[in-house]
């Protein structure tokens, strides 16, 4: 188990090099001057030389990645070029309010989504197709769309729910809970149709094979075969699929913090973006990368918990 | 030289393709949405750009068939143009996508070694990237271009197409066809894209047209998010982010822009399903695995009265038993009106060749038919009671308790995410209850009696940390849990060494004296007969073709088959 945990480490660690260096160095390619942008048209030319060598940007680029990166050793990520705000600081801010969204969805979306699969694989023709129909209208919802449609109805027509904003969970659960409903409910409709299908596919499989019979033959009944056994065994293929959704949630986190303005690291990226604060975008990018590490991690570490056999490869 | 296989093989996909409804009205709606979009010009009715204030926010009309906006620009003509820019976008990504993942995926596949190991590390790395986080940093550096963020989301994403297509070319790769163009000398490539790649266009299809829908939704994302496509030109996105804007006054602008989106989005995924199915061959209509776990609904056929028991009755009874397989509207029969009795007591082997019915006949008796098979007439009587008029809860009532099964794989037997001492215990919960403790117990005991030594480690082992003899044993104990007064044995020791073998036929014949018990011992192995048998029913090609008690049958057998089939049997002739 624990050679398992260093291996994956063992990957993501030039994972992480890669990213930062990539978003470094694509930080060369703005055009314009970062110092002059800073300091806009009216600066002096000492303030002008004063900056740059600040910003260390008389330097070769090695020198400055490798600034960089001793300054990410000492848990520093910089400052913000917009707001001159410490990202590493501005990050452990956000985060809570976007991991909030991602395990929420991935929680709902795993759950509804195992027991329509389970029910998929074991019902009627009729029921099978209703749901294999359902999928692709789900998965092709846009999220940030369904997300302005829930809030139109169900926050600005009827309000039920808070249209924006966010509630730490330690100042009130219960408001954190209901300002969350919404956009958990925008992500999870894609999630919970490909969860359902991986699961079903799993227990078909599964119920097909000769343990099953073995059990079935010694009078187990049809629930334990299904809920009991079956359903372990998919487990590895659940797992896996529930990894994927997590990280497509972080996607959609982006576009559904916008609608329901929630001051997380969607938000943040997007308005980075859009103002070329190029160390904050580099911090969530790491960010992100980070969280995709720890997810991977996680599922393999629950391969090994669910089927003993990965362990010893 | 080229595939005719493959050729028939793609055109086969297609055609299942078109015969599928719902695919073909997907496709139409995609293609007539992307040649509307491509001649906008022509058809819109209004200049993208033109803004009308004094008509602003207006529902739709006869002059605006969608309605105008907040700057009184006219929504269909907006939605057609904006369709050029962000339809653009997903043939940028999707080109990338498939140009890096079909190029990588075969050499890797193809190649192997160090060419294979480093390309699947570059595409788990792609695939490890949280694509709409890279993708924004790009367009932080290069702003407001459709190119460079589908680019680059196309790539990110090729990681998934890089896999499917090494993972079909590695099991195509020894395929005769191919080894017959190495030998003829033609090169790497000229294989690669002459003879390996179109056998490779259904499942490229498949993937491409599920990343189609994926590339709309992020580009319509980031359209809505505006850092795809600078204003005033129109997007998909971008209109979805202004209707948010004026929501309370005009609804209908964002069903419409949205709208244009998931029915698009919706048409790829319905294509790529589509396609999905049509290259899966063999599909059943109805769902098989409702009828394996015997969710077949209530037999409608009236219970039988309960003949009761009569002490010089047999235990069992089976008579004019017919059994067959269901396909495609026709019906094979495998077992032809068989008829025969199992005594108390008693072991009964029930002989013959592969494809004789003699498994078909095991598995009828327990209830636990392949899902293609039906009974079409015959009674298999238990004491008087008609098992193949039971539904499935009748049935899983007997299994266990009256009937067990020993069957032939071992090493697939049990269930390998359990230990034995789960499952055992399982068993005997299901019958019994009690305590863990007492269950424990009484599992160990059976264990014992089954000539296990050292049951207690053995109940902590998983299945796959024990021998194919000892799993059989496991096996055999779980069959004895409920303690049923008959047991088949279904080629019990086939899969097993010869001198593991004895010892399970040895543990047999103790428990059929222990134990009371009737044993249906199915095999192809005369010897088997001979050494533990009291009597043999001989079974050739569906039918009984005689049955005797085994001395008889070994002495004077009457039927040509079953002279034939002992005269085969390499340990009856060194006795003779």
């Amino acid at each position: 188990m624990l050679l398992l945990i260093l291996r994956r480490l063992a990957i993501s660690i030039p994972l992480l090099f890669l990213v930062s260096i990539v978003t470094f160095v694509l930080e060369a390619f703005i055009p314009g001057d970062p110092a002059s942008n800073l300091l806009g048209a009216n600066a002096t030319a000492a303030q002008y030389a004063q900056v740059r060598a600040a910003l260390h940007l008389n330097e070769p680029l090695i020198v400055q990645y490798g600034i960089y990166l001793s300054g990410l050793f000492h848990g520093s990520l910089g400052t913000s070029i917009f707001t001159g705000n410490d990202v590493a600081q501005t990050l452990s801010q956000r985060l809570p309010v976007s991991l909030s969204i991602i395990v929420l969805t991935t929680a709902v979306s795993g759950t509804l989504g195992i027991v329509i699969g389970v029910i998929s694989a074991t019902s009627r023709r009729g029921v099978r197709r209703v749901l294999d129909g359902i999928t692709p209208i789900g998965f092709a919802l846009p999220n940030f769309w369904v997300a302005l449609v829930l809030s139109s109805i169900f926050a600005v027509s009827l309000p039920i729910f808070p249209a924006t904003g966010y509630t730490p969970f330690t100042d009130s659960p219960a408001q954190w809970l209901l300002g969350l409903v919404l956009p958990v409910v925008a992500l999870t409709f894609a999630g919970v149709t490909s969860v359902a299908k991986v699961a079903r596919d799993g227990m078909l499989q599964a119920l097909s094979q000769d343990y099953i019979r073995t059990l079935r033959s010694c009078g187990i009944p049809r629930r334990s075969l299904v809920w009991r056994h079956a359903l372990r065994n998919s487990g590895t293929k659940i797992v896996t699929v529930l990894g994927n959704i997590f990280i497509g949630a972080l996607s959609g986190t982006v576009l559904v913090e916008a609608v329901f303005v929630l001051p997380g690291l969607g938000s943040l990226a997007v308005s980075a973006t859009n103002s070329h604060d190029i160390p904050v975008v580099q911090g969530v990018a790491l960010a992100f990368t980070v969280v995709v590490v720890v997810v991977n991690l996680i599922v393999d570490v629950t391969y090994g918990l669910i089927d003993p056999r990965v362990r010893i490869k | 030289m080229s595939n005719a296989g493959d050729g028939v093989r793609n055109i086969g996909v297609v055609g299942r393709f078109f015969r599928q409804p719902v695919s073909v009205i997907a496709l139409i709606l995609v293609l007539l949405i992307t040649i509307a979009v491509t001649f906008a010009s022509a058809i819109a009715p209004f200049p993208p750009l033109l803004q009308d204030l004094y008509r602003s926010l207006q529902g739709p009309s006869s002059a605006h068939p969608l309605g105008t906006d907040s700057l009184g620009r006219d929504v269909f003509s907006r939605l057609l143009y904006g369709g050029q820019t962000t339809l653009l976008g997903v043939l940028v990504g999707c080109a990338c996508f498939v140009v890096v993942g079909v190029i990588l995926g075969l050499v890797a596949g193809y190649f192997g070694g160090l060419t294979d190991r480093t390309i699947s590390g570059v595409a788990d790395t792609l695939l490890a990237l949280p694509g709409i986080v890279i993708v924004l940093a790009v367009l932080a550096i290069f702003s407001q271009s459709v190119y460079a963020s589908m680019i680059t989301f196309g790539v990110l994403s090729s990681g998934g197409l890089i896999r499917v297509v090494r993972a079909t070319v590695l099991s195509v790769r020894e395929e005769l066809y191919v080894a017959a163009a190495r030998v003829s000398g033609a090169t790497p490539a000229r294989i690669l894209f002459r003879h390996i790649l179109p056998g490779l266009y259904a499942p490229i299809m498949v993937q491409l047209s599920l990343f189609a829908g994926i590339c709309l939704a992020v580009q319509t994302g980031l359209g809505f998010l505006g850092v795809s496509t600078p204003p005033p030109a129109p997007s998909w996105g971008g209109m979805v982010g202004d209707a948010a804007v004026s929501l309370a006054q005009a609804p209908y602008y964002l069903y419409f822009s949205g709208g244009i989106i998931f029915i698009m989005t919706l048409g790829f995924a319905v294509v790529g399903d589509g396609l999905r199915d049509a290259a899966a061959v063999g599909s059943s209509g109805d769902n098989p695995l409702r009828r394996r776990l015997g969710l077949k609904g209530k037999s409608d056929q009236s219970v039988e009265p309960f003949a009761g028991k009569r002490e010089d009755s047999p235990l069992l009874s089976v008579e004019n038993l017919t059994v067959g397989f269901r396909s495609n509207g026709n019906f094979a029969e495998v077992l032809h009106s068989i008829s025969f009795d199992l005594e108390r007591g008693e072991i009964v082997g029930l002989v013959g060749e592969s494809g004789s019915g003699k498994t078909l006949t095991g598995l009828t008796l327990i209830g636990l038919l392949d899902p293609d098979a039906e009974v079409m007439t015959g009674s298999c009587k238990l004491e008087g009671e008609d098992l193949l008029r039971l539904d499935e809860r009748g049935m899983t009532a007997i299994r266990g308790r009256r009937i067990g099964l020993v069957s032939q794989e071992p090493m697939v037997a049990l269930d390998p995410l359990f230990t034995v001492g789960d499952q055992l215990m399982e068993v005997l919960r299901h019958f019994t209850g009690g305590t863990r403790k007492s269950l424990r117990d009484r599992a160990v005991r059976l264990l014992r009696d089954v000539r296990l030594t050292d049951p207690e480690s053995v109940l902590a082992k998983r299945p796959y940390e024990l021998s194919g003899g000892m799993i059989q044993r496991v096996v055999i104990a779980m069959a004895l849990a409920g303690d049923p007064e008959i047991l088949i044995a279904d080629e019990p020791t086939t899969a097993l060494d010869v001198t593991v073998q004895a010892g399970v036929l040895d543990l047999l014949r103790e428990l059929k004296s222990t134990r009371e018990m009737s044993i249906l011992f199915v095999t192809h192995d005369l010897g088997v007969v001979a050494d533990i048998c009291d009597r043999a029913i001989v079974l050739e090609a569906g039918r009984i073709v005689e049955a005797a008690s085994v001395d008889e049958l070994f002495a004077a057998p009457k039927h040509e088959y079953t002279r034939r089939l002992i005269a085969s049997t390499p340990s009856l002739l060194e006795e003779s």
